[in-house]
């Protein structure tokens, strides 16, 4: 019986960590965000930004895993090849409300970048 | 919407002092668009980022009192051989990682399967199991950190991605094992089993796997590497009458340069002075050379073969049309199309499922299972987070988009993305402009029936001095024959235009009349039974011309834009493959039957407007129709992109190919059949693809959580599921590498 109580117990914290929290966003009202491409992650994964206002995001890609070579925006129609111990630039301006979703070509690696109103 | 940020180079004139560094850099940074000017005072240039364009850099410059001119980019490379080598690097890693962990793994597994029961029982047993799970987590530290380090980062990123399910798999394996050695009284006698093999094998076998993946992911990038290799890497230039070797990013617009025989073109611009042939093959798919001569253009990548040319340069670095290929191409080969979104969608939730499973399956088994329940427990929850691959799900699309727009790219065959990929494979109607696209798009003359004369020159030189006043394209026509022929054209006197009828005028006395048979009946010429012979030239789809001489008929000239010499052939393949082929021109009706017939088209719409031609694709959209329209003109541009899939003729204008979603380098219409044959061919290979990732996953997960064990007694080793792991998203780069042996062309 206590087994299954733990076994339950793992399932949601399961659910509660990878879907339902919702981690902490870099927001920056800078025009550079550097993005780290490391170990599998990216570094920050969320970022938060005004709208209207033009951000660049600066890819640092450390890892040498060939999964991380690509990064993709679908909803931006934004497809880079990331430079292996480089920086690669990526520059938005007017960018639509709502989050943006950025991950390598197989989703291992993801981030959101949401764009949310400018607060007056 | 977004744009790429780029980088510029400027080299500044005028720089004496340092103190310009700032004025230069202050001048530029008030630029919009610019984020960053870094001036180099030792060798006068400026690197600028942003979105700035290079014209407004070199105003900037020169309002601030300096020269500054456009240093390109090269395209030379394009980071490959950086890339080529990080790779080597990476694979040479892996390749020891899996020595280290299989000399290892293998002994273990020979002896747990030849020798004996890997059991914790006595003293010894436990010091033996305690000197083999030490070095275990030897190969864990030294071949199998990047998962473990990898597992960590996604989970405290909330994340969870292939090195959690290693990580998580491979370290229960562990540390049930070093349990069992440590604490072995807690433990049921027969779950008293250690799994350190399995840890070992499983690190060795994936990273071997990642190893030949990332062998076999060169592969699929081979056609881009071809292109970006016949980028030339010197251009010998004329500067100050002298000739100067340089690199290819120091090629500045307007430079003349000098390619010879053997040569490539370094960059792109229009011939200056000489004439040779040029293989274009390289680009367009079009197997003979070329001619080339002053005020001809000349594409860089391409090979001149014969002549010495000299030409002026009028697209360098980026803008060049093979840096723009490569740039279309690459970003085609990331992209997805629909197909793949599901996969997506799953990849996106499938490892915390995977976990799920995992648990629920060690639950079941303990609940459920016979003794030892624990070791199975164990082993099964290890298994299913082994066997599990969500890299194979998300490899499976965009390998075969790589290999796929690659190769379509080597057939001349541009793709924009892979949503025009999926949907060329679909098309059921392929609508085709007539002028430039069926036909070579220029009028020439085709029949000379003379009916009082002898000799064809002197009516031509007639006819084609006549005409040369004016301006009408069948005129153009006529001029271009005789100059073809090196006719020389005579003075006129008196030209005067007959609207609906044709022209008039007087040469060396003699009287000329060149027209329809009404301006021969409104001047009283008599055609005769010359009027039966204009009319089967009109049935062959040209247009005939009465001319006559001191109120004489004198020849018949047709003239009449002939079909391109593989269309035909192009047109059958595109119908034997059951496409409804469908013909658009704006000419009359007898012309576009007569063209239709010629072409072996049965379907056509005659006299549309350029305006009219999008109806007409909606018309058949209405229809239920998959449409694919290929047009080369800029009226063409609105029905292009109403199209399902618009293709656009390369050599034609630039507004119709920026419209399209496929550009075909070469004018033949077989580039149509290749696009929809390797579009095809690509869909089929990604379904197989997905179908083996989906069936993988769906099968081998249960298969791995005991399943079978009820009905048959087996368990799957997780030795045997990490093997399976490591060779299924193999598996799928190597489906799509075979695409590379696809062959488009079989005309």
């Amino acid at each position: 019986m206590m087994i299954n109580i733990v076994g339950l117990a793992v399932i949601a914290l399961i659910i509660w960590w990878f879907w339902l929290y919702k981690p902490e966003q870099t927001i920056t009202d800078s025009n550079e965000v550097l993005i780290e491409v490391k170990n599998g992650v990216y570094s920050p994964a969320a970022i938060q930004v005004n709208a209207n206002q033009s951000v660049t995001l600066k890819f640092l890609r450390k890892d040498e895993s060939p999964c991380s070579e690509i990064l993709l925006i679908p909803t931006l129609d934004i497809s880079e090849q990331l430079k292996l111990n480089g920086v690669t630039q990526i520059h938005l301006s007017s960018i639509p409300q709502g989050e943006h979703v950025f991950h390598c070509q197989m989703q291992m690696y993801r981030g959101v970048l949401t764009v949310v109103k400018e607060e007056s | 919407m977004g744009k790429t940020a780029s980088e510029q180079q400027l080299i500044i004139e005028g720089a004496g002092c340092a103190s310009c560094v700032g004025k230069i850099e202050t001048a530029l940074k008030n630029t919009h668009g610019v984020d960053r000017a870094e001036m180099n005072f030792a060798d006068r240039t400026v690197l600028v980022s942003g979105t700035a364009e290079t014209e407004a850099l070199i105003t900037a410059v020169e309002s601030a009192g300096y020269n500054a001119k456009a240093l390109n980019d090269s395209h030379g490379s394009d980071g490959l051989d950086e890339k080529d080598a990080a790779d080597w690097a990476y694979y040479k890693k892996l390749i020891r990682d899996t020595v280290i962990a299989l000399s290892l793994g293998i002994p273990l597994m020979i002896y747990s399967v030849l020798i004996g029961e890997m059991t914790v029982e006595t003293t010894t047993q436990r010091i033996v199991w305690l000197l083999v799970g030490l070095l275990t987590l030897g190969v864990m530290y030294f071949s199998g950190r990047h998962f473990f380090v990898g597992a960590w980062n996604s989970l405290k990123n909330h994340s969870a991605n292939m090195d959690t399910l290693i990580a998580l798999g491979t370290g229960t394996a562990w540390v049930y094992s070093m349990l069992v050695v440590f604490i072995p009284d807690v433990f049921p006698l027969m779950a008293r089993h250690v799994y350190f093999e399995a840890t070992a094998m499983i690190i060795g076998l994936i990273d071997l796997g990642l190893a030949l993946e990332l062998k076999a992911r060169g592969k699929t990038s081979e056609a881009i590497k071809r292109l970006i290799g016949l980028q030339a890497k010197t251009a010998t230039v004329i500067r100050d009458n002298k000739e100067v070797h340089i690199a290819i990013d120091q090629v500045l617009l307007n430079d003349v340069i000098k390619v010879r025989p053997g040569d490539k073109v370094p960059v792109d611009g229009v011939v200056i002075e000489g004439h040779t042939s040029i293989d274009e093959s390289m680009l367009t798919g079009e197997p003979m050379p070329v001619g080339k001569a002053q005020d001809d253009e000349v594409v860089a990548g391409t090979l001149n073969k014969s002549g010495m040319i000299l030409f002026k340069a009028t697209r360098v670095g980026k803008d060049t049309a093979l840096a723009q290929i490569i740039s279309m191409v690459k970003r085609a080969q990331n992209s997805k199309p629909p197909i793949g979104r599901l996969a997506d969608v799953i990849s996106s939730y499938f490892v915390p499922v995977v976990m799920i499973i995992s648990v629920l399956s060690a639950l079941a088994w303990l609940n459920f299972g016979p003794e030892p329940a624990l070791a199975f427990a164990i082993v099964s929850a290890t298994t299913v987070l082994i066997i599990a691959c969500p890299c194979a799900l998300g490899l499976a699309t965009p390998m075969s988009v790589m290999v796929g727009v690659g190769k379509a790219a080597e057939a001349g065959v541009l793709i924009r993305n892979g949503e025009a990929l999926q949907t060329a494979s679909k098309i059921t109607a392929m609508v085709l402009d007539k002028t430039g696209t069926i036909t070579e798009g220029t009028p020439k003359v085709t029949d000379i029936i003379l009916a009082n004369a002898s000799d064809e020159k002197p009516v031509l030189q007639l006819a084609a001095s006549l005409e040369s006043g004016s301006e009408h394209p069948l005129a153009m026509a006529i001029v271009e024959s005789a100059l073809d022929q090196d006719v020389e054209l005579l003075k006129i006197e008196g030209f005067n235009a007959i609207t609906g009828m044709g022209v008039e005028a007087s040469c060396e006395g003699k009287a000329l009349l060149f027209g329809n048979s009404k301006l021969m009946a409104k001047n009283e010429v008599g055609i005769g039974e010359y009027a039966e012979k204009a009319q089967t030239l009109a049935k062959e789809a040209k247009t005939p011309m009465y001319f006559a001489v001191d109120g004489q008929l004198t020849a018949i000239i047709a003239v009449a834009d002939p079909i391109k010499s593989d269309s035909v052939s192009a047109i059958k393949r595109l119908q034997a493959n059951g496409t409804r082929v469908i013909m658009l021109t704006g000419d009359n009706k007898e012309t576009a039957a007569a063209v239709a017939n010629k072409a072996g088209i049965s379907e056509f719409f005659a006299d549309v407007l350029p305006e009219e031609k999008a109806n007409k694709v909606q018309e058949l959209q209405e229809q239920g129709e998959v449409v694919g329209m290929t047009g080369d003109g800029i009226n063409d541009a609105p029905a292009l992109a109403l199209a399902d899939v618009g293709f656009a003729i390369g050599t034609g204008t630039d507004v119709a190919i920026e419209s399209a979603d496929i550009t075909l380098m070469r004018g033949s219409l077989h580039g149509l059949a290749d696009a929809i044959a390797v579009s095809k061919a690509t869909l089929r290979n990604i379904k197989q693809n997905l179908f083996g990732a989906f069936v993988y996953n769906v099968a081998g997960i249960p298969f791995a959580a005991g399943a079978l064990y009820p009905f048959f007694g087996v368990l799957l080793s997780p030795v045997i599921a990490g093997a399976a792991m490591a060779f299924s998203s193999l598996t799928v780069v190597s489906n799509a590498n075979r695409l590379r042996l696809f062959k488009a062309k079989d005309h």
